[in-house]
């Protein structure tokens, strides 16, 4: 069996995992350094990957295709495409980077690491598998892990969080593996092929079935984005979890969710996605717009009223990530690249506001936002960096966000005018919070509680500069990116568009 | 098959026969000369298991090669038990059990050193081999026989701690328990008898083929008596009541014993009774007329539901995992009630994936018993962080998590095969409630691991020794579960052949 670039990008942390298992539990140095070599690899690969990608060519690249259970004809089948590639060097980017975050993590070091690891494997396994079983497989697997790391080493209610977390997100698997079943079962011979499933199902299962599929892969799904009203577990789960958790939770957790809309609910329902159900409007996209819209205003508002600094943080997440669902509804070229490239955008700017969020609590030991005052005279440094951070959060033109959050809303315009300026308006409120945050936090008179308090250090530094760095090409110069993504994104597009339903039923 | 002719294939109970009788003659020899038990029952036990075990695989022509390799089977003793791959395959899983619980026995503390411990090798054995006979009776009269001698051997097994007030009330309650739905099973049976006028399975078959349709309503309610019988085995709802109290009351090894040995045997005897003893000549014709499959449908999700909303408060471990069984029970029920191929195919996988996941959180709560005398939640308290405490921690937590059917461990392959046959067969509700119940269940399992591995130990807590004996059959199970979770397209293949009931 060859193993391809992608299998040893899945599993080579696992490999790693294993090695720390038989590390004494003691060596807190070697095991740190070994869970980063066993990153590195896979980060490294992702570059190649990147070199090696042809945006232009049709369907998946470096595939690899073997049996695993023939008599159910479930396969170890995993590629990337242009959907996915950018998702794959996301995740090997901040695992990387949050093993270095992690090396303040002093209880239980050896299982720490370990269980990152196994949750490495499970994200970029999620992201590469076209198969819907071992999609599944990786998509369950980050669950163990993730309850572990947020219930042990989380805050004060971790265990709370963690079995919040643990509960809902099971909820929405299971919907999931009802629809996944019912529609492996459909075509004859049976079939876990994502690629070609859609096809094979087309015709075989009603439009009202399909929808009823559509709304159980969605509800899966929408409770990892999270959508308005499945949020709830979001701010409960980032607050707890350790800082470095927290980065995976929102830079990769969350993308999954709209991921898994457009690779199975458009990819392998694209009938039921553009059904007419609705004086000839697709209710699928007036679904996601709404509730895009909602999370944008609702993430907006919540985080206006938060004390916490990573609560306020959590909630932006919500919001952002209404951008990526309003640009995936409007389903114009701009719209769904908007989209695709601010999953990207929100995983590297939540991630660098996370770990800012670490560096304050390690040194102060809280995140109340009123407990400080004035830290950009005590700390310039920090200050800098954090304010580089929220001002791309915000959508400054020149830095990534601002670049997707406008494609979104160009896209958007088109198809949604009324919510696209609800939407627009929404800036304002974001500007708001941060703006506000900024202030309070970080001018005014120093608090002399804090005057001690120590600069940011070159760990810390290492983990956000590249990240900073990121923010600030794909402000410049997006396409980077949207060369990579954008012709697999139209040929999805193109995909859902041909399978839309006959015109009379539309023009009704 | 005659009889003399049939011995040479009866091999492995023949063996179980042989450890019994020499248990019994060993226990009496060192009674007499007034010497304490020691090593030797549990010895003889444990040999005589692992012999029969031996010849159920190398039977020649007959064993795991022969049967598991492709359909097939005779008769065994004039038509009363059926030697096909389905009985190898339950021989082969109770085999295992008895090894293991023997093997469990031998550990334990509940157990060894009591004056009477040859008495209770023997009973596990006549146990043991009853199960055996169980997976093969082919006959009303042979199930009937088989069944009523697991029953019997389990009520003294359950009651076999002396003076102890919980497990003489709950032997009394299974054997109260047991007298009814065997009465009414009994019952049953001879209303199928009076309607088919034979006690073969395949003469039932045949008979009930060509039944009046004016007949229907007397074989429904002997179908619905019989499956009392076999409800009660399985501890189904509304026939579970005694579960609880046997489990919490038992010695764990029995417990063990009874949550996966005799579940299993009432499974195997449940799906050979219906599917090759009433719907032989075609399930629709016979059962599309009576209302069965939804009853059993239904039947299956109060069993998930109560177990699972039973669970969720518990605080003994092993009342916990009693009700997580009757659960499971239902999970296997739901593949039942599909009434096709698939259905049994996922009932046999699921019981082999459950051998294995329950057994192990059965031993780790031996273990841990054992060393504290405790069996509550309470004491499982960061077991994790506890000297000598990660490895079974850990263990027990792969055993929990595959139960609650996580991927990739076993317990997922397990319900995903059982829901997938029902969603084939479109009993999409049931497939729903059984998803459901299955996030219920998470929170009692997570809620044991939160306990061994968020919190912290108590400051008293002594550090805890297990030796390399004891923890190495918890690390084989527990590496098992893994491994059968991400490679386990062989069991499929294996499942497919057995699932094929010998119909000659």
């Amino acid at each position: 069996m060859q193993l391809g670039v992608l299998t040893w990008m899945v599993f080579f942390p696992v490999l790693g995992m294993a090695a720390i298992l038989l590390l004494p539990s003691r060596a807190h140095g070697p095991i740190r350094w070994t869970a980063a070599a066993a990153t590195v690899l896979p980060l490294a690969l992702s570059a190649w990957l990147l070199a090696h990608f042809d945006p232009h060519a049709a369907g998946f690249q470096f595939v690899q295709r073997n049996t695993w259970i023939p008599a159910y004809r479930i396969e170890y089948f995993v590629g990337v495409d242009g959907v996915s590639i950018t998702m794959v060097v996301l995740t090997a980017l901040l695992s990387f980077l949050c093993i270095f975050a992690s090396f303040g993590i002093e209880k239980g070091v050896k299982g720490y690491f370990a269980l990152f690891l196994l949750l490495e494997t499970g994200m970029m396994g999620t992201f590469v598998a076209l198969d819907l079983f071992l999609f599944y497989v990786f998509w369950e697997l980050m669950l163990l892990p993730m309850y572990f790391l947020i219930g042990i080493w989380g805050g004060p209610r971790r265990e709370y969080a963690a079995i919040k977390f643990f509960l809902y997100t099971l909820l929405g698997s299971v919907l999931l593996l009802v629809a996944l079943l019912y529609l492996y079962f459909t075509p004859s011979p049976h079939s876990f092929d994502m690629t070609q499933l859609g096809a094979l199902v087309r015709d075989k299962i009603p439009l009202e079935v399909q929808v009823v599929l559509w709304i159980a892969l969605f509800v899966g799904f929408a409770i990892k984005i999270p959508a308005f009203p499945f949020h709830t577990w979001l701010p409960d789960a980032h607050v707890e979890a350790p800082t470095a958790i927290s980065v995976i939770l929102a830079g990769v957790l969350l993308k999954m969710g709209t991921y898994g809309i457009l690779r199975i609910n458009y990819g392998i329902l694209p009938t039921a996605t553009l059904a007419p159900l609705w004086g000839g409007h697709s209710v699928a996209f007036w679904l996601l717009a709404a509730l895009g819209t909602l999370n944008i205003v609702y993430g907006a508002v919540c985080a206006m009223a938060q004390s916490d600094l990573k609560k306020l943080v959590a909630y932006s997440s919500i919001s952002h990530m209404g951008y990526v669902m309003l640009g995936m509804a409007a389903f114009t070229p701009q719209g769904i690249n908007g989209a695709v490239l601010q999953m990207f955008n929100h995983g590297t700017i939540t991630a660098m506001l996370f770990l800012l969020v670490g560096v304050v609590y390690d040194r102060a030991h809280h995140r109340d936002i009123d407990g400080f005052g004035g830290l950009a005279s005590i700390v310039p440094l920090y200050t800098g960096v954090t304010g580089f951070a929220f001002f791309a959060a915000m959508g400054l033109p020149g830095l990534s966000a601002f670049i997707s959050e406008v494609l979104v809303l160009l896209g958007a315009w088109q198809v949604y005018p009324a919510l696209t300026v609800v939407a627009a308006s929404a800036v304002v409120l974001t500007a708001g919070y941060m703006l506000w945050t900024l202030q309070r936090m970080y001018l005014g008179q120093p608090n002399p509680k804090y005057a001690g308090l120590a600069e940011i250090n070159g760990r810390e530094l290492f983990t956000l500069a590249p990240l900073a760095a990121i923010v600030l090409v794909l402000g410049i110069y997006p396409t980077l990116i949207l060369n990579l993504q954008s012709p697999a994104l139209v040929r999805l597009a193109d995909q859902v568009r041909a399978a839309a339903p006959p015109p009379q039923v539309a023009a009704r | 098959m005659g009889n003399a002719e049939s011995l040479a294939y009866f091999l492995p109970e023949l063996a179980l026969i042989g450890a019994l009788l020499a248990v019994l003659v060993v226990d009496l020899a060192l009674t007499a000369r007034k010497r304490p038990a020691g090593e030797w029952p549990g010895t003889v036990a444990l040999l005589g298991a692992a012999a029969a075990l031996v010849w159920t695989i190398g039977l020649p022509g007959l064993g795991v090669r022969g049967l598991l390799g492709q359909a097939g089977g005779t008769w065994l003793f004039g038509r009363m038990l059926v030697l096909d791959g389905f009985s190898v395959f339950f021989k082969l899983l109770l085999g295992l059990a008895l090894l293991a619980v023997v093997w469990m026995s031998l550990g334990s503390r509940e157990v060894r050193g009591r004056p009477n411990e040859g008495e209770y090798f023997l009973l596990l054995l006549a146990s043991g081999l009853a199960m055996f006979l169980m997976a093969a009776a082919g006959n009303l009269l042979m199930a009937y026989l088989s069944l009523e001698f697991v029953s019997l051997t389990s009520y003294v097994l359950t009651g076999f701690l002396p003076h102890d007030r919980r497990a003489g009330e709950a032997a009394l309650k299974y054997l109260i328990y047991g007298g009814v739905a065997s009465g009414a099973m009994i019952y049953g049976m001879s209303w199928l008898f009076g309607l088919t006028g034979t006690m073969d399975y395949v003469g039932i078959a045949r008979a009930v083929a060509a039944l009046d349709p004016a007949s229907r309503g007397a074989l429904f309610v002997a179908l619905v008596l019989v499956l009392v019988g076999f409800g009660y085995k399985v501890a189904a709802v509304p026939f579970h009541m005694w579960a609880p109290d046997v489990y919490t009351g038992a010695p764990i090894p029995v417990t063990a014993f009874l949550a996966v040995g005799s579940k299993a045997a009432g499974f195997a005897m449940l799906l050979r009774f219906f599917h090759f003893g009433v719907t032989a000549a075609g399930p629709q014709a016979v059962l599309a007329a009576v209302p069965f499959l939804p009853l059993v449908a239904v039947a299956s999700c109060a069993t998930m539901t109560l177990g699972n909303l039973a669970a969720l408060s518990q605080q003994n471990m092993k009342r916990l995992l009693a009700y997580s069984s009757i659960a499971h029970a239902g999970y296997a029920l739901l593949a039942f009630a599909v009434f096709a191929d698939a259905g049994v195919e996922a009932v046999l996988f699921y019981l082999a994936v459950y051998y294995l996941m329950n057994l192990g959180a059965f031993w780790v709560v031996m273990l841990m018993a054992n060393a504290t005398g405790r069996e509550d939640v309470e004491a499982y308290r960061g077991l994790a962080w506890r000297a000598g405490g990660a490895f079974p921690a850990v263990a027990l937590a792969v055993f929990l998590f595959s139960l609650a059917g996580l991927p990739p461990l076993a317990g997922f392959v397990g319900k995903f095969y059982v829901f997938a046959a029902g969603i084939q067969e479109r009993l999409y509700w049931l497939v729903v409630a059984g998803l459901l119940n299955s996030v219920v269940a998470l929170y009692y399992y997570a809620r044991v691991v939160k306990a061994m591995f968020l919190d912290e130990p108590a400051a008293g807590d002594p550090p805890l020794s297990f030796g390399l004996g004891e923890l190495s059959p918890v690390g084989v199970l527990s590496a098992s579960t893994l491994l059968l979770g991400i490679r386990f397209g062989w069991l499929l293949d294996r499942v497919a052949v057995a699932g094929r009931l010998f119909a000659g």
